[in-house]
């Protein structure tokens, strides 16, 4: 499915995260849909919160995308993104990524990347629910 | 109540720090010692924003922190105090004598820093900071997470543990 489809090898995406949390959801969307192009990880293991930044700043740069996912509303990836959204209008930040999450921002490829974070930051909120036996 | 874990970490609030240490301990409230953080309102809106809505946080520069200490120790919630380095939590220890141990969760790689653990790295200026601290009576531990062994500093020194 994924050769087929342009632009699929194009980030548009970083995914940032604790442990291999960020590669494994990359690793899931790709066994999934074939997109993994779409999406670049990071892991903030052993990096200070001005090795996050970094690290952000320069995966941006070298990929053009414009849209950040990280793990945890607390997390330090979280407080290094929300540092450079500050500075960087059309950065987009969404914070408490699943895996339902990337799979809409991937395929919304028509919707410009803060539609798309929208969109997606919806369908994973939406993803979340509980079942219990009635 | 009062402080359960005086921690020096350089990422300050993180989820190690408010999902890890936080939940076994129920800390409800975080004391942040930066002089840094401290005087920049967007900087504590940043470490506010990213706490959970049970927990309360302050703020404080060290001076602040040391004279306010007693109110933190008073308080009948369990609560956590951090400091972003070394010096800070030094100079805090001189001020208030209740300091009785120390974690140390994150000190990372920077340039001029020695590797002792995965997650402590330290200058020969830092190490004689923390000597200075065990020395004022203060244990000294490194642990980034509940789970793991608190590993004493003069092991941590000697780098035998990375």
């Amino acid at each position: 499915m994924s050769k087929g489809m342009p632009g699929t090898h194009t980030p548009r995406g970083i995914v940032i995260g604790h442990g291999e949390f960020a590669a494994g959801l990359v690793s899931a969307v790709d066994q999934i849909c074939g997109m993994a192009g779409k999406l670049v990880s990071l892991s903030i293991r052993g990096l200070t919160p001005e090795d996050i930044e970094t690290a952000i700043q320069e995966e941006l740069a070298r990929t053009g995308a414009r849209v950040i996912f990280t793990d945890l509303p607390a997390g330090s990836a979280t407080l290094a993104a929300r540092r450079l959204v500050r500075n960087d209008l059309g950065l987009m930040l969404v914070s408490g990524v699943n895996l339902a999450t990337l799979l809409d921002f991937v395929f919304n490829t028509e919707a410009s990347p803060e539609d798309a974070a929208r969109s997606a930051a919806e369908r994973g909120k939406a993803s979340l629910i509980v079942i219990e036996r009635s | 109540m009062g402080i359960h874990l005086y921690r020096i970490d350089d990422r300050l609030i993180h989820g190690q720090v408010v999902v890890g240490w936080g939940q076994p301990l129920n800390a409800r409230f975080l004391v942040l010692v930066d002089d840094l953080v401290a005087s920049s309102d967007w900087e504590k809106e940043l470490y506010r924003m990213a706490v959970p809505p049970e927990m309360e946080i302050f703020f404080a520069d060290v001076a602040t922190a040391t004279r306010d200490h007693a109110k933190y120790a008073a308080d009948p919630r369990p609560g956590i105090l951090i400091t972003g380095d070394i010096d800070g939590m030094l100079r805090l220890a001189k001020g208030v004598k209740a300091i009785g141990s120390v974690n140390i969760g994150g000190v990372h790689y920077r340039a001029g820093r020695g590797e002792k653990l995965r997650y402590v790295f330290l200058t020969p200026a830092e190490e004689q900071l923390l000597r200075a601290l065990e020395g004022s009576g203060v244990e000294v531990t490194a642990q980034d997470v509940p789970s793991a062994r608190a590993v004493p500093l003069a092991e941590v020194l000697d780098g035998e543990s990375k």
